[in-house]
């Protein structure tokens, strides 16, 4: 499956057939690369699932050990980028299944509402007529330093750590991995209009908290 | 279309799903509304910033000394002669 090209993600370039290669000849350079292109989607997708930092980590380092058993019977289906998350997503919600058994998980779970329904933009933002009371402000005014700064940067990364995982998922897939919309459907087993809703609430989400961060 | 429903195409829209007479009342109506044209912009931004957490995400030394020796050890294991 062809992983689309989307000039903002910086881990969007498909790995090449060569790169396989060099894996599996323990080229140690090849996969220490390969590890730190790959660190932000697989810590996103598994902050979702554990409580804190440290249990993300061990999640991540679960999926490295998980992909080295299995490297050689890795067989080219899907790319392996997409490979890797699927095993991240697997060693992320089996890791939450044991800390559930240990845990009171009302006291640590956020409830992971399904998709979610009504309107990703307040009403109370449009007339009766349906038009905008006050238009949204154009982000095109805000310097690039301010955009672009850690702080903004905060509010992207906590704004995607709390979407509920459904949503989650798929964003960080889409969006911070940089999967297309096939390789997503297939690995979650849902539709593509199911995937889109996911996709739409979740950025309407981050675009929600931004909007307020930035007003 | 109205600009209630219209934040609501977005995703549809940038993702290609929308029939294409829905694209084209979806074009007429941005080209004409201030509002939808900058709440789109916002939605492009989004995604941009989003991308970004792919690179702003530095692996800690520790953990990547850790996987590079579980690197070396499934090397070693690997062209062991069975």
């Amino acid at each position: 499956m062809p992983v689309r090209n989307y000039p903002w993600s910086g881990v969007s370039e498909q790995l090449h057939d060569s790169e396989l290669e060099a894996l599996r000849a323990g080229d140690e350079r090849a996969f220490q690369e390969l590890v730190a292109r790959m660190h932000a989607p697989v810590l996103r997708l598994a902050m979702g699932y554990v409580r804190d930092r440290d249990l993300a980590e061990d999640v991540v380092q679960e999926t490295w050990l998980t992909v080295l058993k299995n490297l050689d019977r890795f067989e080219s289906r899907s790319t392996l980028r997409t490979w890797i998350l699927g095993i991240a997503l697997n060693v992320a919600r089996s890791r939450r299944r044991k800390e559930r058994r240990l845990l009171p998980f009302s006291t640590l779970w956020r409830r992971d509402e399904a998709e979610g329904r009504g309107p990703t933009v307040d009403h109370s933002r449009f007339d009766t007529s349906g038009s905008w009371k006050e238009i949204p402000d154009s982000w095109s005014n805000v310097p690039e330093s301010r955009m672009l700064s850690r702080e903004t940067m905060d509010v992207v990364r906590q704004a995607v750590d709390a979407l509920p995982a459904s949503q989650r998922d798929v964003l960080v897939m889409r969006d911070v991995a940089g999967l297309d919309s096939e390789a997503v459907c297939a690995m979650l087993a849902i539709s593509p209009e199911n995937q889109r809703v996911r996709l739409h609430r979740a950025r309407a989400s981050v675009r929600r908290m931004l909007e307020e961060y930035l007003r | 279309m109205i600009c209630r429903d219209v934040v609501e195409l977005m995703t549809d829209y940038l993702e290609g799903a929308l029939s294409p007479s829905d694209v084209e009342r979806f074009d007429a109506h941005i080209a004409g509304c201030d509002g939808c044209r900058a709440y789109l912009e916002q939605m492009k931004a989004t995604m941009k910033l989003t991308g970004r957490l792919g690179s702003a995400e530095p692996i800690p030394e520790p953990l990547e000394a850790e996987l590079t020796r579980a690197f070396r050890h499934w090397r070693s294991e690997k062209d062991r002669p069975v």
